[in-house]
């Protein structure tokens, strides 16, 4: 199902920490209904790759377009309210808000009803109500009066999918949403992703270690390596690919494979 | 129902605390006639201005995570703005009116500009931004003495109707005076429970929601899409200008703008220990503070000489509790009160009710 423009898309995008380049001339399109893994060893630019796209970083070199538009120079919260939605991967939350408070920052932020001075936030029910649906998704809407610091690794992983949720965007970046979660938690949020990926119009990048559940959800895998883009393809194709076997072993993490 | 809108729907959360609050409002609600006396009444009126200032700042360091060293500017500039216009045009409603609006538009291009410049950047830069142009101001105001009288401040003229000399009527009611002088501290009184009723629902809105959770996390807040620095400008504008009319409202209240009572540092150091001793982040703090410091502030001195008088036998005693020590007095109550609630009054008691 492509379409004229990707939905997303770096060009040479390229970030420099000093000498230390962490993501080098990485090209690459993202278009609807495909679900991409972003895989490589440790150290590697996949989450600085995300920070880039998402305007957590700026780029040092190089573009990001959002349906052929440019928006390099935008920032971070410019970018969510125009579809990009980003999880993090280590649990960013507000620790002394509620758990329902914490998505309906989200829900807000989507209505654009931050700049409301005068209105009660009490009163505002219609957010009330979607934050509660998206926590029922992540199986956390008994906890919602909860401050969110109390929660458990796993519970707090999962909030932060339900936050992603609510700000309803276009493209979804999952930043190892599965990372810490005990063995009964991870098939909730992989149902989510796989739900939402059986919607058929979302963008998901998804930046995942585990290469068991990349193979059961990926439509296409991106290999970074050393800031570079080494692979891009068939999942399959990816895998068995010389230079991914040798990008893995060579850094002698081969239990990822 | 009502009280509700009228609070915002932020309780008081713990009966003591409402109790205390509902002593205090109608207390000063009452003062006039409760207690009689130049004296009391000037602490009354101290009080309400207090209350108004030290919610906006708090509106900054205890719901934004703002540490400014400005606010004394902004509470200065509307003392002045008064205060000069009065003086230069003449004891009129319309020069109220115009000092007013210049001081307003004068502090919100500062807090605008000081925002918009430092608030990208991190805390500790704009506090001392905040620090720095405060201290220019102040020095500023002292030196353009032709124009505000410099260390000696300017005494001014205030609308007829606002005059002690003025009667509304003759008679006296429960043995006072309805003249100019309670007329002008009923306007003080209503002003500042509408200014403060007016920053409980700022607090208690979405946009208070999002200050909040750019206090706890502001990456964060600006991933979801909050454009933190307008945010943050926004409620520094917001602070700025209730502070100014609360300056307005003091000068008007004494008559007179000077350094000492609007600009110094001294009255920065009383905010911000009132928004910690009160509870930050809670805004009824703000109340409970002012009203224990002010009255400490001018009252601690001659109860300390009645206990000093009282036990004048008792050689060390009677010296520790000497008129002269009242500041170090009140500097052990800070000490304590900061020590057994960290959270400030308002959070102890509330958490007093949950355990």
């Amino acid at each position: 199902m492509n379409t004229e423009h990707p939905v997303i898309a770096t060009e040479g995008l390229t970030i420099r920490f000093g000498g230390h380049v962490a993501v080098n001339n990485v090209t690459a399109e993202f278009r609807p209904g495909t679900l991409t893994a972003i895989v490589g060893p440790n150290g590697a630019g996949k989450t600085t790759y995300f920070n880039l796209i998402s305007g957590q970083l700026p780029a040092t070199s190089g573009s990001v377009r959002l349906y052929g538009e440019d928006i390099t120079h935008l920032g971070a919260a410019q970018r969510t309210r125009r579809g990009i939605g980003r999880a993090f991967q280590l649990t960013n939350l507000f620790p002394n808000l509620t758990v329902l408070e914490n998505v309906r920052m989200a829900v807000q932020s989507r209505a654009g009803l931050g700049l409301n001075l005068l209105s009660l936030w009490s009163d505002h029910v219609e957010t009330i109500e979607k934050a509660e649906h998206y926590l029922h998704r992540v199986a956390l809407a008994e906890r919602r009066h909860e401050s969110a610091s109390a929660l458990s690794h796993g519970d707090k992983r999962k909030l932060e999918v339900a936050i992603l949720l609510a700000l309803e965007p276009d493209i979804f970046m999952f930043d190892e949403p599965t990372a810490g979660m005990s063995v009964d938690e991870v098939p909730v949020v992989l149902e989510l992703i796989r739900h939402m990926k059986e919607q058929g119009d979302k963008t998901i990048l998804l930046v995942e270690h585990k290469m068991d559940v990349v193979r059961s959800l990926a439509d296409r895998i991106v290999v970074l390596h050393n800031g570079y883009l080494v692979a891009d393809g068939d999942p399959a194709e990816v895998m068995n690919s010389p230079i991914v076997q040798e990008a893995y072993l060579g850094m002698g993490v081969a239990e990822h494979v | 129902m009502m009280l509700h809108r009228l609070l915002s729907g932020d309780f008081p959360r713990s009966r003591i605390l409402a109790l205390a609050l509902l002593a205090i409002v109608a207390a000063l609600a009452l003062a006039p006639f409760l207690f009689p006396g130049a004296r009391a009444l000037n602490v009354a009126a101290t009080i309400c201005v207090f209350v108004v200032l030290v919610a906006s700042y708090d509106l900054l360091l205890g719901y934004t995570g703002i540490v400014s060293f400005a606010h004394t500017m902004f509470y200065g500039i509307g003392a002045y703005g008064i205060g000069l216009t009065l003086h230069s045009v003449g004891p009129t409603w319309g020069a109220v009116f115009m000092g007013l609006t210049i001081a307003l538009l004068l502090s919100l291009a500062l807090a605008l500009v000081i925002g918009l410049f430092s608030l990208r950047v991190k805390a500790i830069f704009y506090a001392m931004i905040t620090l720095a142009v405060a201290s220019a101001f102040a020095v500023l105001a002292s030196q353009l003495s032709d124009f505000t009288g410099g260390e000696d401040g300017r005494t001014f003229g205030v609308p007829e109707l606002l005059r002690p000399g003025f009667r509304l009527v003759e008679a006296e009611v429960f043995g006072t005076a309805i003249n100019g002088k309670l007329i002008t501290y009923y306007l003080v009184f209503f002003s500042a429970l509408a200014l403060f009723l007016l920053l409980l629902r700022v607090v208690n809105s979405p946009f208070g929601r999002v200050l909040q959770a750019i206090r706890e996390n502001d990456f964060r807040a600006e991933a979801l899409g909050y454009r933190t620095v307008v945010y943050r400008t926004l409620a520094n504008c917001l602070s700025a200008v209730v502070a100014t009319l609360a300056g307005a409202l003091m000068a008007l209240w004494l008559r007179y703008a000077g350094p000492q009572t609007t600009l110094s540092f001294t009255i920065m150091m009383d905010i911000l220990l009132i928004v910690v001793i009160g509870g930050m982040g809670t805004l009824y703090g703000a109340v409970v503070g002012a009203a224990l410091f002010i009255l400490a502030q001018n009252y601690l001195q001659a109860l300390m000489k009645q206990g000093s008088d009282a036990l004048v036998a008792v050689p060390l005693l009677a010296n520790l509790l000497h008129p002269d020590r009242w500041l170090l007095w009140l500097g052990v109550l800070f000490v304590l009160s900061v020590y057994f609630f960290p959270t400030g009054i308002v959070g102890k008691l509330r958490n007093l009710k949950r355990s």
